[in-house]
């Protein structure tokens, strides 16, 4: 039961960090003015226009792809497949599962695969590519032995040695209705259950703020319709012509 | 400049240099006087607590821009701009690949205002700003030209140039001004050009151009200057009014009016459409320069405001003048306010008020170079991309002999000439050379594939860059020119004197 209690304990205040850190986060990106139009053009001269291409960006990383396919496709199996495998894990949040939850459970199994693949193709070239090796600090080292260590000990789970996953749903509705239920103590479990925690601490103060960041950035956001309607912000809506 | 430039050689395929280290480390500019200092309302020279003020000044900024907040939180280091900036890949120094070049600012940002800098400094890259730094910041975001190519590949938008913008700014707030912009700007709060050309000499220097032009043409072509009562302010970038090629596209806009019947007028007060206030990433100058436009078009009681061919003019004229200096409503609500020369020009093409006469250009073989800040700042137009179509569409209506660069080259993929951002200047003619390489190289396949003899640029600073750079690798400097040039002489004249 102490085990229990530790781990309920850290995943509380990592979830409170997390929200409270990322939410911050959000209200400086959303509260801080953009004072000029800056879009990178050809921008879209319409809202449902900025809306689509915001989307090609977080769904196919469109910019990406025109920059590089390598960083593209080894980018794109990780964020696919970690979506997928995030999906999958919803039955552990639901009950009962949700019908749409239970249909994509294979497909999520399958997508752990390429989101460790994609993460050693990232991995692999901040070692090889000399440009990339020169960018690379520590931390981008780190954050990917984080993330492969967290798919590496959840695909062990899935593909060699099964966990009480009956027990595992039981601590995490405990979790979710403040209600303390053992956690089985199988470590490759406490494993992947500690370095989530830890990434869902780190990430309110790390790169992974480019996933709200990139709704917020004014170079893919604004509309290009400068001279039709008078923008001001911040500083530019302050001085007085 | 005594010691003699090697341009690097052209590479057969566009091959990823293998960085060297330092390779740049030397290239500075000339550091801002006192006096230039004091004219763009920064601290003469290197103020005593520069370390303290910069790191507050940079929170400033920061807190004051969402583009900085963002872009400074959000890089991943996935490297998709390693290889797109024509500095690095004319120089192979890594600073100048454009994430290592944020970094610069990125870790000095994350050591005063982040948690993992504050606290785990070498974790995540972070340093104090010291005197190293600062000088690392002088020479690299004076090796950057704004030119956003960067951010088109970023899969977060991340713009290098606002961060180069907001270092400079640092800079200029500790005492530490670069030359050229700075003595430039001062010029022109002062007299209203980036040259200091005062009214008489500019009156003057346009009676000899309505000569010139009558002698060429036996047409009475004008180039009015303050005239009040006219429909049309053209401001252009003051070089239109001297420098070559720039003069020949002055003489085209002049010819393109004449020929439409259009009346127009220069303005002595704002004599310029040049704006260095946003490569140093100053908002009070950018605003104050261009208050100077809103005030001769009231006091001229002009209908329209036209501006002339310049790249980083028409990103603030287009994207920013209607936030600083308007509501327009003073101004004819039929027309765009502001509105590209070529897009008069093709407005006037479209209604067959002018007539073009390809064959005049048979002798020219021609190539478009897309000025960064047209391409990825600005538009012309109705639709995304008409910054595009529209002085392509200018030239093929022109002449019979048009060839596009490699695709990877144009559009919103397009090279800087070299010399954008504020580095046109003489003391930084080695990475001015080195920088042009990627457009060079594009530049040489069109002319051993289609015997290009003519390069075509709607910028002043490409155009004094490419007339500069160009001897350096093989071409005449003469194979710049303006497009207005190509398109004055297309120009049908005649039936209205």
């Amino acid at each position: 039961m102490t085990l229990s209690i530790v781990y309920a304990t850290l995943f509380y205040a990592a979830a409170i960090l997390f929200i409270a850190g990322v939410g911050r986060k959000i209200v400086i990106y959303a509260r801080t003015p953009q004072p000029l139009k800056i879009p990178t053009t050809p921008a879209p001269t319409t809202k449902p226009g900025v809306v689509w291409r915001l989307l090609k960006e977080v769904t196919v990383f469109q910019s990406l792809f025109k920059a590089n396919k390598w960083i593209w496709i080894f980018g794109w199996m990780f964020h696919l497949g970690l979506l997928l495998v995030l999906l999958r894990h919803l039955r552990y949040f639901t009950q009962p599962v949700w019908f749409w939850v239970d249909l994509i459970q294979p497909f999520g199994k399958y997508a752990s695969i390429a989101m460790v693949v994609g993460l050693f193709g990232l991995w692999g070239r901040r070692f090889f590519v000399e440009r990339i090796r020169y960018i690379s600090s520590p931390s981008d080292h780190l954050m990917l032995i984080l993330l492969l260590g967290i798919g590496i000990s959840g695909m062990t789970m899935t593909f060699v040695s099964h966990t009480d996953i009956v027990s595992l749903k039981g601590f995490i509705m405990g979790l979710m209705y403040f209600d303390l239920q053992p956690l089985p103590p199988t470590p490759p479990l406490l494993i992947h259950l500690a370095l989530v925690a830890v990434l869902m601490i780190v990430f309110p103060i790390s790169k992974l703020l480019h996933a709200p960041g990139v709704f917020f950035s004014p170079s893919r956001n604004q509309v290009d319709d400068a001279r039709d309607h008078r923008y001001t912000r911040g500083w530019t809506a302050e001085s007085k012509g | 400049m005594a010691e003699k430039i090697t341009p690097p050689p052209l590479r057969e395929y566009p091959t990823i240099p293998v960085l060297v280290e330092g390779a740049m480390a030397h290239s500075q500019p000339y550091k801002a006087k006192p006096d230039h200092q004091a004219s763009v309302g920064f601290p003469g020279e290197l103020v005593d607590n520069w370390q303290e003020v910069g790191v507050k000044k940079l929170g400033e900024l920061v807190s004051k821009s969402r583009a900085l907040q963002v872009f400074l939180d959000s890089c991943v280091k996935c490297g998709a701009c390693t290889d797109k900036c024509h500095y690095f890949l004319g120089t192979s120094d890594p600073n100048n690949m454009p994430v290592a070049r944020q970094d610069l600012l990125r870790k000095v940002y994350r050591r005063y205002y982040t948690f993992a800098g504050k606290y785990f400094p070498k974790l995540v890259g972070a340093v104090d700003f010291d005197e190293k730094v600062r000088d690392q910041w002088y020479s690299y975001f004076h090796q950057c030209s704004q030119c956003r190519r960067c951010s088109v590949f970023c899969p977060y938008g991340i713009d290098t140039a606002e961060i180069s913008m907001a270092a400079r700014e640092v800079l200029d707030e500790i005492g530490i001004g670069q030359k050229y912009c700075n003595e430039i700007l001062g010029k022109l709060h002062k007299i209203g050009n980036n040259l200091g050309l005062p009214e008489p000499a500019l009156a003057d220097t346009l009676e000899g151009l309505e000569e010139d032009l009558e002698d060429d043409t036996g047409h009475k072509i004008r180039v009015p200057l303050d005239e009040k009562g006219a429909d049309i302010l053209l401001i252009t970038p003051s070089a239109d009014f001297f420098a070559e090629p720039h003069i020949d596209g002055l003489m085209g806009y002049a010819k393109v009016f004449h020929q439409a019947g259009l009346s127009w007028t220069l303005s002595s007060y704002a004599s310029e459409a040049a704006n260095f206030s946003m490569f140093i990433g100053s908002g009070d100058n950018l605003k104050k320069v261009a208050m100077r436009i809103r005030d001769a078009a009231l006091e001229l009681g002009v209908k329209r405001i036209v501006v002339g061919e310049c790249g980083h003019a028409w990103r603030v004229a287009y994207s920013f003048w209607n936030t600083l200096i308007g509501p327009f409503d003073f101004l004819d609500p039929k027309y765009p306010a502001p509105q590209h020369i070529c897009e008069v020009t093709y407005d006037l093409l479209q209604r067959g008020a002018i007539k073009l006469d390809k064959e005049a250009n048979d002798h020219r073989r021609i190539t478009f170079h897309d000025s960064c800040n047209v391409a990825r700042a600005s538009r012309m137009g109705n639709i995304p991309g008409g910054q595009f179509l529209i002085p392509r569409a200018l030239l093929k209506a022109s002449a019979n002999n048009f060839f596009d660069m490699d695709p990877g080259t144009i559009h919103e993929n397009t090279f800087c000439c070299g010399g954008g951002g504020g580095l046109l200047t003489d003391d930084l003619m080695e990475l001015r050379v080195k920088g042009a390489l990627p457009r060079m190289e594009a530049l040489a396949q069109v002319v051993n594939e289609h015997e290009v003899n003519t390069l075509v640029a709607i910028c002043a600073i490409c155009k004094t860059q490419f007339a500069k750079v160009l001897p350096y690798y093989g071409h005449g400097m003469d194979m710049i020119t303006s497009l207005h040039h190509v398109v004055g002489d297309a120009l049908v004249l005649g039936g209205n004197d």
